[in-house]
């Protein structure tokens, strides 16, 4: 700590922090427009110099470090007259059209100008003017309005990890863009729209919609992983306009994903659903809430009194409330229903009973950026939850070995240390492999089965260097991606992966979809456990068994069973099957028409109080920002009233919070542990025929509001129906890049065009959830038949 | 269609498939460089650090300029990026920021007059009106045939030998109108 | 007394060959230390009382740099030679390298053992092809005398020398731009601190000397610090390289003591052509301030007494403007160099260089205006010392030097709409 006195102000500080810093914490405020104490230390535009004592020329506050019995002056006539004229060498080359600027009103250097610019411009020169660039379907750009501040160009270069925007040309002409006409692919690329002090990288969706003073702010939690990024959503006249990250050190820092801030365009969809809607004699009609209502309970009431509570599914989304998910499995069970589920996408259910009360992250979000270690056993970790990337990416830059077994080569704008991409079907032996290589490193003996079930797998130096990795580490972890969930054998990898954390004595953790699968855990949205931990042992069907029972009638909350369901075919089918089906939905979805009965218009996140329970256990509760959309209403709020129809006790909730409140006093001395007691799985998959489908639910499809996001779906991330494919096997099969091809899967059949993809090994075939001509395909790893036409 | 078990086994290396990447990139432009060319870059690559690949770009740009008439195009740039494992507004920003490396085609000859204060002191001012009638071009301009571009610079360091002009590797200096007029007859 | 350092083979045939330099006691200093294990802190403490100092324009004392150099820190360290000689007006390190290469050779192997650094660069503009070539085929000859590489005389010392070549741009010149040039990247200054003796090149303690520093070296140790500042004068200890040019009957280099009389140098250089009045001179390249001519004609050409005439030594490159020049639009000149080279990372510099240009350049094409004087000195103190690099500086100072002391030539451009000298 040293002393340092500014303005007067006598300050102890850290050794070694900036000026500008200590100046910050102090609430004394230096102008600035480079500086942003996330990125690196430009120093460039020169608007924060103050006057040091004993220093000849004003210095530059962000960029000189605080020594002991330093006196700095920030408001004295040489700090003064230093910032002036930076502020007047910044505005002889930007326009002076504030009125018709999309920052107006929001912008850092009209701002600043306010206080240190003179009025009239002594400047009679011509204005430089610099042509836009096309930087794809998000970020708008005038680069006649760019300071050269270059807070983009770093935000690429040490946040996002891809350098895509630079600064060309030199003196006068220097020019920040791409250089040639290129999308931006990161997935994060919309923070330079905050980062950008003026209007020269604006929203592109945003674009002239409003002006900053019209929007009101609300603050809430973003939908669409497991982070809970923390936002602020900006709206005018009841409209939701922009999503802007919220800062939370703990959680998003100062970021937020492209998919968190634009998604919102999927809310204002045009078939969002804003009535409710019954079926009769195979029409739609529309309809008010006390027929509708009325019609569900009746329906119900129809089939648990003919064919019992046991025929009756219901399939949750994984980003539902805890209310929502609360109040849905209270009702059902209370109707005698435990089928009920929100692990739609996950297809081995074999040791449930065994999981972990919360599978979490075993850790906390901002944990995973001291690491040393980590093994992602299925996962697109950049993609899937980005923000978890990013912490990721600052371990492994920071030296942490980060290594990955994954079915697609993802490419990780970091380094990492081993990568294993194997044919999905042989993940398990893989795992395998590296837990052998532990135990033979560490010199402990196999337990219980082990020796067995690693019979002839034969760990070969990458598994070995895995080992000695994890062994080595004092901060290592193992995470559970999504397509380790998504996995035929997941419970054998979970069972490998909680083998090698507890030899290895890294954590364990999980990354779940939806934003709020640990949630939906502790409210009891499954069917083996109620809310309260209590073991069900009977009738209790999970997603997956759900459609393949066919069940005579379903209940499904805020999905579209076609995309979110891991077996495609098999849940339009099974719900098409069905005497009665509720669709509680934001969207008149296409399967939902054919399928349903009645549908009910349910209000989003952005238009409902709730909570979200982040991967790492934190509760983040919200309030609406908007009023629901048409006749739509907070689901939890549906629940209620079909809970007073039912004459069920307990639902006569005044708010979410009481609800919340409920759930927290059954929960409230959980501690979530991730380890799972040892059950040797019975084999390592190892049946080699054919060429597999993996579905790898992209960040842009993962649930329906971002699929509807139409800004989102331009860029390069959303997936186009195709056959992704290896050069290998599509070389074997005869098959070329843009060729079209027949995919058969079970009895779906379409034809698509193929793409050559290096990132995939032989064996398998990348195919999205795709619907042609009303026919799907299956599942996640199973058997695909392709052929050319 | 479908593969035998055996085949999917042998196919599913341990290896990343991306590994290759540098041979295998979907659209890559590699095939751009020549083997001369590499093999000149390769020896630049020599002199810096292992992981400072990054260094080569300078004398990469100059040597695949050289090896196409003088001038850089957008897929060369991409080359280079692919070849030394960089991102391309990398190379971008160095060749857009370096006064020798040229972004639109150049005379088979490029001459460099210098026009800074010695050479203006003794007469650069005659030396580039008399080159800009007899060629015909302004600078950044080059002639009809491709033989001649004319190119204002800035001081070389032969200001003792004001005025001076540069073509090519070579430098001319204490320039008459007459001397220009024998250079430029000398070279095809 | 001339051409006693770095011009001492000039007379020889072929004085860049490693045989002509070795006839004159070349790489004997080189050879010694190796034998010797000569302690860093004596070779620094010789430096130190030679005074030397840097030759590249700043004129910092080149042991005090040298002993800055954390030299027993482990991992690599490196030694970078400036020869990107882009000062207008300066073209001294051209012929060093043309003439004596190994001199830089030997100095470079000198500093390299100094301070610690096994691995040094050369950085050469991009235009210099000769000249790259002259030192490449020295560095090859010297390579195979088994004076570079690994184990050198089997002393156990390594040093290997590369170069770099630039690829056009004036900032390069600048330390750390020339450090981000070597990593490949755009020529942009870096911010200090940290300075390069702590995170230089790649990240590494650095120490980068201007070329005729550099090339000063073996003389100094072979005669010892005291016979070279006694060359020279206290403080300024030394003969050096001034590249006279301009308006004189014989430009080129010459190499005299620090402290020479002006009008001795001008002397040398012929003398004023045809036989014209001396109006102005810069005494230290474009960016140093002009000064009039009766001033520079009774000064001694040492860091010192320019300065204490109001400019500066620079890189000893003196541009020497007789009565018919018009000031106006040689400043025009040198403020579109300026304008031109700025490498547009920060604010004043960027915006400023722009502005001073035109503004000069309007009063030279007859349409400046009454405030546009005052303007171009307003404009140019607010460029001076709050910007990154020295170039903002070097952009602001001939300004002001020349509105300081021809203020009367400005005026008459505004006034009359035309040049005073070509009036007359
Ligand atoms: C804009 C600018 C240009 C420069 N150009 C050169 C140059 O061309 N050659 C040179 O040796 N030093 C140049 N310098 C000075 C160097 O930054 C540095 O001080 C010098 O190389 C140190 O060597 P020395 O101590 O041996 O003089 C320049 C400085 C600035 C600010
Ligand atoms: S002063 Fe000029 S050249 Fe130096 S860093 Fe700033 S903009 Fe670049
Ligand atoms: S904020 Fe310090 S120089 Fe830009």
């Amino acid at each position: 700590m040293v002393n340092i006195e500014i303005d007067g102000k006598k300050l102890r500080v850290a050794n070694g922090a900036m000026l500008i810093e200590a100046a910050d914490e102090a609430g004394i405020k230096i102008p600035r427009f480079c500086y942003h104490k996330k990125l690196p230390i430009a120093a460039n535009c020169r608007m924060c110099l103050v006057d040091v004592e004993k220093a000849a020329k004003p210095l530059p506050a962000c960029a000189t470090p605080v020594t002991d019995g330093m006196v700095i002056h920030t408001k004295s006539t040489k700090a003064i007259a230093a910032q002036k004229s930076v502020m007047e060498f910044l505005l002889i080359n930007h326009p002076l059209d504030c009125p018709i600027c999309d920052q107006g009103g929001e912008c850092e250097l009209q701002d600043v100008a306010i206080g240190y610019g003179d009025d009239v411009s002594r400047y009679s020169e011509k204005k430089r003017v610099v042509h836009n660039k096309n930087l794809g379907p998000l970020i708008n750009t005038d680069m006649t309005r760019c300071i050269h501040c270059t807070r983009c160009v770093r935000f690429g270069e040490e946040i996002a990890g891809i350098k895509e925007l630079g600064m060309t040309g030199r003196g006068e002409h220097a020019e920040i863009g791409t250089y040639v006409a290129k999308t931006v692919s990161s997935e994060m690329s919309g923070n330079v729209i905050d980062l950008c002090p003026v209007g020269a990288l604006t929203s592109k969706p945003f674009r002239y919609s409003a002006r900053a003073w019209e929007l009101r702010q609300h603050e809430t939690i973003a939908a669409h992983d497991c982070i809970g990024s923390n936002i602020f959503v900006h709206t005018r006249h009841e409209k939701i306009m922009r999503v802007v990250p919220k800062e939370n050190e703990s959680i998003n820092e100062t970021w937020i994903s492209d998919r968190d801030r634009f998604s919102y365009e999927g809310l204002n969809s045009k078939d969002r659903l804003l009535t409710p809607l019954v079926k009769e004699n195979g029409e739609w009609r529309e309809t008010d809430w006390d027929i509708a209502l009325r019609v569900v309970v009746e329906g119900l009431k129809d089939v648990v009194d003919n064919l019992g509570a046991a025929s009756i599914g219901t399939l949750i989304s994984p980003s539902a409330t805890l209310e929502e998910m609360y109040l849905a499995q209270k009702l059902m069970r209370s109707l005698g229903c435990n089928n009920i589920d929100h692990r739609l996408r996950q297809q081995d259910f074999r040791d449930q009973d065994n999981a972990p009360v919360i599978p979490w992250l075993g850790q906390s979000i901002k944990d995973l950026e001291q690491v040393d270690a980590a093994l992602l056993i299925g996962s697109n970790i950049r993609k899937d939850q980005p923000i978890a990337g990013h912490r990721i990416r600052k371990a492994a830059i920071s030296g942490a070995n980060i290594m990955v077994l994954n079915p697609v080569d993802y490419e990780f704008l970091f380094p990492v240390t081993e990568k294993i991409i194997v044919d999905p079907r042989r993940m398990s032996k893989e795992l395998g492999a590296v837990a052998k290589a532990l135990f033979e490193l560490i010199g402990e003996p196999f337990p219980k089965g082990l020796t067995s079930l690693l019979q002839d797998v034969q760990p070969n130096g990458q598994h070995k260097a895995i080992a000695q990795h994890l062994k080595a580490a004092n901060n290592g972890t193992i995470l559970l991606g999504l397509s380790a969930h998504t996995h035929l054998d997941f419970s054998t990898l979970r069972a490998l992966a909680s083998l090698i954390s507890d030899i290895s004595k890294c954590t364990i953790g999980y990354l779940t979809d939806g934003a709020n699968s640990p949630g939906g855990w502790l409210a009891g949205a499954v069917p083996h456990r109620n809310h309260k931990q209590e073991k069900i042992t009977s009738d209790n069907l999970n997603a997956s068994e759900m459609l393949r029972s066919n069940l005579k009638a379903f209940v499904l909350q805020g999905i579209e069973p076609e995309k979110d369901c891991a077996n495609h075919s098999l849940a339009v089918n099974s719900i098409d099957q069905a005497e009665f089906v509720v669709g509680l939905s934001m969207y008149k979805s296409d399967s939902l028409l054919e399928s349903a009965n009645v549908l009910l218009p349910i209000s989003p996140f952005t238009e409902t109080s709730g909570t979200f329970v982040n991967i790492e256990g934190r509760w983040q509760s919200f309030q609406g920002a908007v009023s629901s959309a048409g006749d739509s209403r907070p689901t939890w709020k549906i629940w209620r009233v079909l809970g007073n129809l039912f004459n069920v006790d307990g639902f006569d909730y005044m708010s979410s919070e009481e609800i919340r409140d409920e759930v927290r006093s059954f929960s409230g001395n959980i501690i979530p542990k991730n380890k799972i007691e040892w059950q040797c799985p019975t084999a390592l998959q190892n049946n080699m025929d054919g060429v597999v489908r993996i579905v790898d639910t992209s960040i842009y499809s993962i649930d329906p509001i971002v699929r509807r996001a139409t800004a989102l779906q331009q860029t390069a991330d959303a997936l186009t129906p195709a056959i992704h494919i290896g050069e290998e096997l599509a070389s074997r099969i005869g098959l070329m890049d843009s060729d079209q091809a027949i995919v058969r899967q079970g009895d779906g059949e379409v034809t698509l065009p193929v793409k050559i993809d290096y990132r995939l090994p032989a064996g398998s075939v990348l195919i999205p959830p795709c619907e042609l001509g009303g026919t799907y395909l299956g599942h996640e790893y199973s058997e695909v038949k392709l052929e050319k036409i | 269609m479908t593969l035998s078990s055996k085949d999917a086994q042998t196919l599913s290396a341990t290896q990343s498939p991306a590994q290759s990447k540098k041979a295998k990139a979907a659209n890559s432009k590699l095939d751009l460089l020549s083997q001369n060319v590499c093999a000149e870059i390769d020896q630049w690559l020599a002199k810096y650090p292992a992981d400072w690949s990054i260094s080569a770009s300078m004398p990469a740009l100059r040597i695949v300029q050289d090896s196409n008439g003088g001038y850089l195009t957008t897929d060369l740039m991409d080359a280079i990026a692919e070849y030394l494992d960089v991102p391309a507004i990398s190379i971008y920003e160095v060749a857009t920021f370096y006064s020798m490396y040229e972004l639109k085609p150049v005379g088979r000859h490029k001459i460099c007059v210098c026009t800074n204060i010695s050479c203006m002191l003794c007469g650069s001012d005659e030396i580039v009106s008399h080159l800009k009638s007899k060629l015909g071009i302004g600078f950044g301009e080059m002639t009809g045939d491709g033989k001649f571009s004319l190119k204002e610079v800035e001081c070389l360091a032969a200001c003792g030998g004001a005025p001076m002009m540069q073509i090519g590797r070579e430098y001319y200096e204490n320039l008459t109108t007459e001397k220009v007029d024998e250079i430029l007859n000398k070279l095809a | 007394m001339a051409n006693e350092v770095c011009f001492k083979n000039h007379h020889l045939d072929k004085p860049w060959t490693l045989q002509a330099y070795q006839s004159t006691g070349g790489y004997d200093v080189w050879k010694k230390i190796l034998n010797k294990k000569t302690q860093a802190d004596e070779i620094i403490s010789e430096l130190k009382t030679s005074c030397l100092r840097g030759r590249g324009g700043a004129g910092f004392p080149t042991g005090l740099k040298w002993s800055f150099m954390p030299r027993n820190a482990p991992g690599e360290k490196y030694i970078v030679c400036n020869s990107d000689e882009g000062e207008p007006g300066t073209f001294k390190d051209r012929d060093i390298l043309r003439y004596n290469p190994h001199a830089l050779i030997e100095g470079m192997a000198i500093a390299g053992y100094t301070m610690g650094a096994s691995v040094g660069y050369n950085y050469i503009r991009g235009e210099f092809w000769e000249p790259y070539e002259h030192f490449e085929t020295a560095v090859k000859e010297a390579r195979a005398a088994g004076l570079l590489g690994k184990n050198i005389l089997g002393s156990g010392i390594d040093f290997e020398l590369y170069t770099h070549l630039g690829g056009g741009a004036y900032i390069c010149g600048e330390e750390t731009a020339l450090l981000e040039s070597i990593e490949g990247k755009k020529g942009q200054p870096r911010f200090k601190p940290p300075f390069p003796a702590s995170y230089g090149l790649f990240g590494r303690p650095t120490t980068i000397n201007n070329t005729e520093t550099l090339a000063s070296i073996p003389s100094i140790l072979q005669n010892g610090g005291k016979w070279f500042l006694e060359i020279g004068k206290p403080n300024n200890g030394g003969a050096k390289l001034f590249s006279v040019s301009g308006h004189v009957n014989k430009p080129g280099n010459y190499e005299v003591p620090l402290g020479t009389p002006f009008a001795e140098l001008l002397e040398m250089a012929g003398g004023m052509r045809d036989g014209n009045k001396i109006k102005a001179v810069i005494p230290g390249g474009s960016s140093t301030p002009m000064l009039p001519g009766d001033v520079m004609m009774d000064v001694n050409m040492d860091y010192d007494s320019i300065a204490k005439a109001g400019s500066m030594l620079g890189a000893g490159s003196v541009i020497v403007m007789d009565e018919k020049t018009c000031i106006v639009k040689a400043l025009a000149r040198i403020s579109y160099f300026y304008y031109e080279e700025s490498c547009g990372q920060c604010t004043p510099c960027r915006e400023g260089t722009g502005w001073l240009s035109r503004v000069v350049n309007r009063i030279e094409n007859g349409a400046g205006r009454p405030e546009d004087i005052d303007l171009l000195l307003d404009v140019s103190k607010k460029i001076e010392g709050r910007t990154i690099c020295g170039l903002g500086d070097a952009a602001a100072m001939p300004v002001s030097g020349a509105i300081k002391h021809f203020r009367d030539e400005f005026q008459y451009h505004v006034d009359h709409k035309k040049c005073m000298v070509s009036a007359a």
